[in-house]
């Protein structure tokens, strides 16, 4: 019997492995997506339905409890399995980035868990094991801590990034002491002489540190960087599954493992490049604490318009192009955008949407949400394939966004947005801002495009606004009609 | 025949190196379009973690061992569901062109409307 088991496990792993890449690979065009995560969704039940089959194959030392521990098993998967399931289907889009950031977190505790029960079972088999072991143990404790940290700023449970003097000093005084850790644990296994205390006790003051370490990394990052931040997790537990995986000698878990931390990490560099920052900047600096300095340099002001005034403009355009920012999620604006947008189409406007990589809290996010709306995607245009239109382009539409669109990122080299690509609609014969007050964006700086000779300014929420727009413009329609 | 899988030392890097190498030729040339689905795909494919879970919990003789590895199966298990159901909702979202809720072809869809009535 254990043979077969081995067997079916081997065979189950092998074929998981295959569709967990050929899925990533469907996910990685819009054509082919919702395709590729079914497709690594059958790999995965597989490879769970083939793993029961352990239970032929258990140490004898775990024979005794093996009912006990199948009960256990089967009752954690149905419960983790359907809170997660349940919180996952109903959660609103715009909260998709720190469910993503929990749903990382837990797999990085589990994976730091997994790791603690070898280590506390004492079931490595030589140095290498024990060593990738803690290993995989201090990353996946680092992804649970970090995550979750993650997930708090970005549900404004934390409001403010925490900074202190010597912040950066602590960090690596703890970081060097898990280190340092690891290694006693190492050497007093290898050399077998006697601890000051239990062996035991060293691993969890291991998993203290760890854990400590991801919360005090985090904490110090502003929320706007986050999405690279919970991207670099994602990275750190893939590597954690695999280090895992090579512990209890799976190699399913080995090479998703190592699959999503090499992707996550190419993803991660993708979205720094996106936002401008490097990852070291991301993890070691303190975005939004300079450059608050400069005031009143602008000239001119800014210039309110009506609503309606702005929507019957549009709707005698030749051409719009719309840039949505998080602000329009913010205000669950984005189906009454679309609503407006049909009205223009219908009269013959061409309607493009302009989307910032990093617009939205998340880079892509703001394609979701626009696609949750039912905006087709091909409507969606990215930063390069469109930026050089809106000089030929009659109106430019920014909804809720701000640091995308401003020109000192072009322009002024003392900004800290300064070299970071925007779209242009400043180039547009005329721009409209749709905007709640006078506020500042994400990184609190000034925005020259408001003060600018061809843009107007339209305050109020982002929903109420386009109401207005749509009646203006569906009055015009009306009036003609009568 | 003994099936029972055993990768040691220089195995293991080989399988490391592949599979890294695979998952960044894989991800190349994704548009930014899918960054955030594509990152909570992945981030579902690492929840095959509750398949070590479920192993280090069969194999759990004492109550220390049992209780870190149930909640290793329950963190997994909310990995792997939470992370699959958030990306389906995302991506079941995109449509495409050939679907009808495109708007730029719309005299194309008229035609097609025209000719269903």
């Amino acid at each position: 019997m254990p043979t077969i088991a081995h067997l079916i496990t081997g065979a189950a792993d092998l074929i998981a492995a295959f569709l967990f890449m050929y899925g990533l690979k469907r996910m990685s065009s819009p054509v082919s997506a919702p395709s590729g995560i079914r497709v690594a969704g059958y790999g995965m039940l597989l490879a769970i339905l083939a793993n029961f089959l352990d239970v032929f194959t258990v140490n004898t030392a775990a024979k005794p409890h093996l009912i006990v521990n199948i009960v256990l098993a089967a009752s954690a998967l149905v419960i983790g399995a359907s809170i997660a399931w349940f919180k996952g289907r109903t959660v609103a889009m715009t909260e998709m980035p720190q469910m993503v950031a929990i749903y990382n977190g837990l797999g990085g505790g589990a994976a730091g868990a997994i790791a603690a029960v070898e280590l506390f079972g004492h079931k490595t088999h030589g140095m290498t094991q024990l060593v990738v072991t803690l290993l995989g143990g201090l990353i996946g404790a680092v992804s649970l801590s970090g995550s979750v940290i993650a997930w708090a700023k970005l549900d404004e449970i934390l409001k403010k990034p925490m900074r202190f003097r010597g912040q950066r000093l602590l960090n690596a005084i703890v970081f060097l002491a898990a280190i340092a850790l690891a290694g006693y644990i190492v050497f007093a296994v290898k050399s077998g002489v006697a601890t000051p205390l239990p062996m035991n006790s060293l691993i969890w003051i291991f998993y203290g540190v760890t854990l400590l370490f991801g919360i005090l990394m985090t904490l110090p990052i502003g929320g706007a960087d986050m999405p690279v931040v919970i991207s670099i997790y994602n990275a750190a537990t893939g590597l954690a599954v695999g280090f895992d995986g090579f512990v209890i000698q799976d190699p399913a878990l080995m090479i998703a493992g190592m699959v999503v931390g090499a992707a996550g990490t190419l993803l991660t560099l993708l979205m720094a490049k996106a936002m401008n920052r490097s990852v070291t900047n991301v993890l070691f600096s303190d975005f939004g604490e300079v450059n608050k300095k400069k005031k009143g340099k602008i000239i001119g002001s800014e210039k309110p318009v009506e609503a309606s005034d702005a929507g019957i403009f549009m709707r005698y355009a030749a051409s719009v192009i719309v840039i949505p920012g998080y602000g329009l999620a913010v205000a669950q604006a984005q189906e009454k955008l679309y609503e407006f947008v049909k009205l223009l189409q219908a009269a013959g406007v061409k309607v493009r949407f302009a989307v910032h990589p990093v617009a939205g809290r998340m880079p892509g996010q703001m394609d979701v949400l626009l696609a949750e709306a039912g905006v087709p995607y091909d409507l969606i245009f990215q930063l390069d394939a469109i930026n050089d239109d809106f000089a030929t382009t009659d109106v430019a539409l920014v909804i809720g966004a701000n640091d995308v669109v401003n020109p000192a990122a072009r322009t002024d080299k003392s900004s800290p947005i300064y070299g970071m690509p925007i779209l242009n609609a400043d180039k547009a014969k005329k721009v409209y801002v749709v905007k709640r007050g006078q506020g500042k964006g994400y990184s609190g700086i000034e925005n020259e495009l408001f003060y600018e000779a061809n843009c107007d300014m339209v305050f109020g929420d982002a929903q109420a606004v386009l109401v207005k727009m749509i009646e203006a413009v569906r009055g015009l329609g009306a009036a003609a009609a009568a | 025949m003994n099936f029972e899988i055993a990768i040691t030392g220089f195995v293991a890097l080989y399988i490391f190196m592949l599979a890294a190498f695979g998952g960044w030729v894989i991800i190349g040339n994704v548009p930014a379009i899918l960054h955030t689905p594509l990152m909570s795909g992945s981030n579902f494919v690492h929840g095959i973690v509750v398949v070590g879970g479920i192993f280090a919990l069969l194999n759990a003789s004492t109550v220390a061992e049992q209780s870190i590895g149930f909640v290793a199966v329950l963190m997994g298990a909310g990995n792997v569901a939470g992370g699959y159901a958030v990306t389906d909702r995302m991506l079941a979202m995109f449509k495409t062109s050939e679907q009808p809720v495109h708007t730029v072809h719309k005299k194309a869809h008229k035609k097609l409307a025209g000719k269903k009535s």
